[in-house]
């Protein structure tokens, strides 16, 4: 089976949260918590759509990032990933990211991203 | 004419001399110098080159070689007409280094060599032994000749063997009483220069009278009077001397020009006893006048007297015996009176010049050597050791010309024994002109080149004129005399110039030289006179160099010593020495004395330039100083900019972050509070989701509370308006109290405490709260990070050395990496896991801050085991912190 939604993020209530919501769409969810192993979770678990946290321990939601895009697996590679940032504005994000959502965010505004980057 | 009337005509004309010299020093000490000082005093005073030599000898000098007497007027007339800018460099040059005789001025120009001046004074000496001679043998001739003539016959024959020694006592004591006076700062005689003015006169009208007398008297007119001299120029008895011979014209010429600035005594009135440059002006055209009106009858006299007299009168004595035989006996004495004039005013100048040269350069340098004492204790000694020096010096000179006269026996011609003076001091000719327009000119050059000259003229002049040796046979068409002047003269050139150029000067004479060569007009001139005139300027001088009141107490002072009321002290010479020495402290040596001489000397300065000189000096110092001070400043602000510039920078970049990590840190709980309160109002949810999220909403937003506490408490502990409680606490309790307080992170892990009680017993001085809270922190950051399955917490608690104390909280953990101990104690500095992370990393920033707050320190030790922390405290708290007691 097709796992929809790959999600690391280090913040557990924030992660508890972003999969209460998801999951009542109907949405698969796996989560991961650390940057270090991100970029393994995301090649063993091949997810439609990766939601990634900006700041990590360890390593950070930019640099996991920069890994997917230079996977040599071109599929894997053009993963589609929504970014989260707890930052202000962080436009550079915007060219490697497909799309990004700043904390806090509403939770419809959430589900409605999700919902267009899987259809 | 009786010898009696004589002896009393004579004695009257000295007494009058003494009376108008002692009448001009009154004048001159009560500072009424104004005719003292006119330009025609001092031209008249230059006739002192006319002696008896040229009032008696040049009538004989006529009757021997013709024309040729004309080259001893025509030498000075030259330079004075001629080279008058010379002469008023020389004068200037002379009067800025306050030199007192030609050896002086050679010396100084040349390293201020003494043994230079000591060998020019000995050619001086040398020359002038014979003058003086000469002038004392015209005197005893002319009392012969009246003694001759008078009716009662033959005087005693011991009477004029006498009136050489009476003659020369008599000028002895003439310029001991008017020479010596007192030691002048300027070297200036006025009684003598006003008493040689009027003998000038007395000379010139003696001259001028008989010559009219012979003219008109004798022959019939100007006419008649060119007729009998062409006459006479046919005449073949005088046909070979009358002969004008180019060699000995150019010779003779060169050597009366060099003695006017060259003999002492006329170095003596023309550049010492002169004021200023400015009256060359008068002298540059009255003096050739002088000379002309002197030289105007010589030719008729020869003539005339050739004419009437027997064939073997002495020509020398023409000028007496002509009016005498014409039985014009009042003519004829005072034609005695203007030789008299003539003969007693050189020997007064002449010893007067010589004795300064003979203190300054034989007796006084002779005199400290023998003493051997330090230099500077001399000062009220030497000048009663130079005076009496000068007097014992004219004595001697005075005496020795009697004693040469005596010897001599007065066999050679008058002419003959000035020009071996003449040629004799012309040999310092080359190395004046030399030192005073080349600045290559060195001592070495002149000590070779007048050496040379003075051994040539020793050989060739001086020893035949007295019948020691003679010249060696010269073809017949040379003249001996022109001979050996150009040979000593051009040698001596010749070896100054060569020695010159392949020696060095020495760094002194450089200096003399460049002074000597270069010395600028000054521009202007002021006649200053003596006494409190002078007093105040050097008042408003010391002023600008002290100040107002220091310079004003100082004179007040010196004043009070001499015994006068008020400020101004009479220029003493002492007076002057301690100022100089005030002066040089501030201004330097060569200032203060150039400036007090210039002061003092009344030198052709005035006192507004000198102050000009002291305001600029002052002025280029203080804005000297405020260039430095200015630059310095700019330096300074300029690194301050760029240090402010550089911390504004870095601050803006740390603000940026710190804004970031705030922003972070709010929003993190703040999603999770937004996200499940949005979850919380849709409907479908079980109870237990409802308090399981209601729950996550209340522990984020008291994490939300927590961290605008930590950062308002950083806030208010960074901008050092932390109100401290500073109480009296223990030690033991504290930590006792954290220790619990602490106990609520993870309570779940169980944590073995080990303490030292009895060394945790330490009364503290500090703000207890405070001090907790840095404890609690530490504490908790252990429970929370220590990795240790059995974790264990070590305090240890004992007096710093600062009387202060020292807490080390350290555990069993893996510790902190090494590259990142030095982080830990920044903002939003948190290392693991967030998760387990009750705060927002601003935990030991703040504990810092508070350590920092109390006077203490929060230290990582490293190397422990386990992470490790120190805590230091100092006796009590800094007093700059805002404090409360209780």
């Amino acid at each position: 089976m097709v796992l929809d939604i790959l999600m690391i993020e280090d913040e557990p209530n924030i992660a508890e949260a972003v999969r209460f919501i998801l999951g009542r769409d109907g949405w698969q969810l796996q989560l991961h918590a650390d940057g270090l192993g991100g970029i393994e979770a995301i090649r063993q678990a091949r997810p439609r759509l990766v939601i990634l946290d900006l700041m990590l321990p360890h390593r950070s939601g930019a640099e996991i990032l920069a890994d997917l895009r230079s996977d040599p697996d071109a599929a894997l590679a053009a993963t589609p990933v929504l970014m989260l940032t707890a930052r202000g504005q962080t436009p550079e994000l915007a060219a490697q990211a497909d799309a990004v959502l700043g904390k806090p965010f509403a939770n419809d505004d959430l589900r409605a991203q999700v919902r267009r980057m899987l259809a | 004419m009786p010898f009696e009337t004589l002896v009393a005509g004579c004695l009257a004309y000295v007494a009058l001399m003494f009376a108008v010299a002692f009448a001009a020093d009154r004048a001159a000490e009560r500072g009424r110098v104004r005719w003292l000082d006119h330009p025609l005093v001092y031209t008249l005073s230059l006739s002192v080159y006319c002696s008896a030599w040229t009032f008696y000898g040049a009538v004989g000098y006529a009757t021997r070689s013709g024309l040729e007497f004309a080259t001893i007027y025509l030498g000075p007339t030259i330079v004075c007409t001629g080279a008058w800018w010379g002469l008023r460099r020389l004068v200037r040059v002379a009067r800025m280094h306050h030199v007192t005789s030609i050896a002086d001025l050679i010396s100084a120009r040349f390293g201020k060599s003494n043994p230079l001046a000591a060998l020019i004074t000995l050619i001086a000496v040398i020359a002038a032994t014979p003058y003086i001679a000469l002038q004392l043998k015209s005197v005893r001739l002319s009392f012969e000749v009246f003694a001759t003539e008078t009716p009662q016959g033959a005087a005693p024959g011991g009477a004029f063997g006498g009136i050489g020694l009476w003659v020369a006592a008599g000028l002895a004591l003439f310029t001991i009483l008017f020479g010596t006076r007192n030691l002048a700062a300027d070297e200036r005689h006025h009684g003598v220069v006003t008493a040689i003015a009027l003998e000038a006169v007395v000379k010139l009208l003696a001259f001028l009278a008989l010559g009219v007398f012979v003219v008109w008297g004798l022959a019939e007119g100007p006419a008649d009077m060119l007729d009998r001299i062409a006459r006479a120029g046919r005449d073949p008895e005088l046909a070979e001397g009358w002969l004008l011979r180019p060699d000995r014209w150019t010779a003779l010429i060169l050597v009366s020009a060099a003695a006017l600035v060259t003999l002492p005594r006329m170095f003596q009135v023309m550049v010492v006893e002169a004021a200023d440059e400015e009256r060359l002006h008068v002298a540059g055209w009255a003096f050739p006048a002088y000379l002309f009106a002197m030289s105007l009858f010589v030719l008729p006299i020869t003539v005339m007297g050739r004419e009437l007299l027997p064939a073997d009168a002495n020509p020398d004595l023409f000028v007496l015996t002509l009016p005498a035989a014409a039985g014009q006996n009042l003519l004829a004495f005072l034609v005695f009176l203007g030789g008299f004039s003539a003969a007693t005013s050189m020997v007064v100048v002449c010893a007067i010049a010589l004795a300064t040269m003979i203190s300054n350069h034989w007796i006084v340098p002779g005199w400290l050597a023998l003493r051997r004492r330090p230099a500077g204790e001399e000062t009220e000694d030497l000048r009663g050791l130079v005076l009496n020096a000068r007097r014992l010096a004219i004595i001697a000179v005075v005496g020795a010309g009697w004693v040469y006269h005596e010897a001599s026996g007065g066999g050679a011609a008058l002419a003959s024994m000035g020009l071996v003076a003449f040629t004799g001091m012309a040999q310092v000719l080359p190395t004046m002109l030399g030192g005073l327009l080349w600045r290559g000119a060195n001592r070495r050059g002149a000590y070779a080149g007048f050496g040379t000259g003075f051994a040539l003229w020793l050989a060739l002049i001086f020893l035949p004129s007295i019948g020691i040796g003679a010249l060696p046979p010269l073809p017949e068409r040379v003249d001996p005399l022109a001979f050996s002047i150009f040979l000593s003269l051009s040698l001596n050139t010749l070896v100054f110039i060569g020695v010159s150029i392949f020696g060095f000067p020495d760094p002194v004479e450089r200096l003399q030289g460049l002074s000597f060569v270069s010395a600028v007009e000054p521009i202007r001139h002021s006649r200053m006179t003596r006494g409190e005139d002078r007093a105040e300027p050097l008042l408003a001088m010391a002023r600008r160099v002290w100040g107002a009141d220091p310079a004003l107490r100082f004179f007040q002072a010196e004043a009070a010593q001499q015994g006068k009321s008020g400020y101004l002290p009479d220029l003493t010479p002492n007076f002057l020495t301690r100022l100089e020495r005030r002066l040089a402290g501030s201004i330097g040596a060569a200032t203060a004395h150039a400036m007090i001489d210039r002061v003092a000397g009344g030198v052709a300065l005035t006192v507004s330039d000198l102050l000009q000189v002291a305001d600029e000096a002052q002025r280029a110092k203080e804005e000297a100083q405020r260039l430095e001070s200015a630059t310095t400043e700019l330096a300074r602000t300029a690194t301050q900019l760029r240090e402010a510039n550089d911390k504004l920078t870095a601050l803006s970049v740390q603000k940026d972050a710190f804004l970031g990590q705030i922003s972070h840190e709010l929003r993190t709980p703040m999603t999770s509070v937004r996200a499940f309160s949005e979850i919380l109002m849709t409907p479908d949810l079980s109870d237990e989701e409802r308090a399981r999220f209601a729950k996550i909403i209340h522990d984020e937003a008291g994490r939300l509370t927590r961290l605008l506490d930590d950062l308002l408490d950083l806030s208010v502990l960074e901008s050092g308006r932390a109100q401290l409680t500073v109480t009296a606490a223990n030690l033991h309790d504290l930590i006792g109290r954290a220790l619990s307080a602490a106990s609520a992170t993870r309570p779940e892990r169980s944590f073995t405490v080990e303490r030292d009680m009895p060394s945790e017993h330490l009364p503290v001085i500090t703000d207890a709260d405070r001090l907790l809270q840095v404890l609690i922190n530490v504490i908790s950051n252990s429970r929370k990070y220590c990795d240790s399955d059995r974790p264990v917490l070590r305090i240890r608690a004992r007096r710093s050395e600062q009387g202060g104390a020292q807490i080390d909280i350290i555990d069993n953990g893996s510790g902190i990496d090494a590259s990142r101990q030095s982080l830990i104690f920044e903002k939003f500095a948190r290392l693991n896991d967030p998760a387990r992370a009750g705060g927002a990393g601003l935990g030991l920033a703040i504990c810092r801050e508070i350590m920092a707050v109390l006077g203490g320190d929060i230290t990582y030790l490293p190397g422990q085991g386990g992470a490790a922390f120190r805590i230091e405290l100092p006796r009590r708290p800094p007093a700059g912190a805002a404090q409360t007691h209780s």
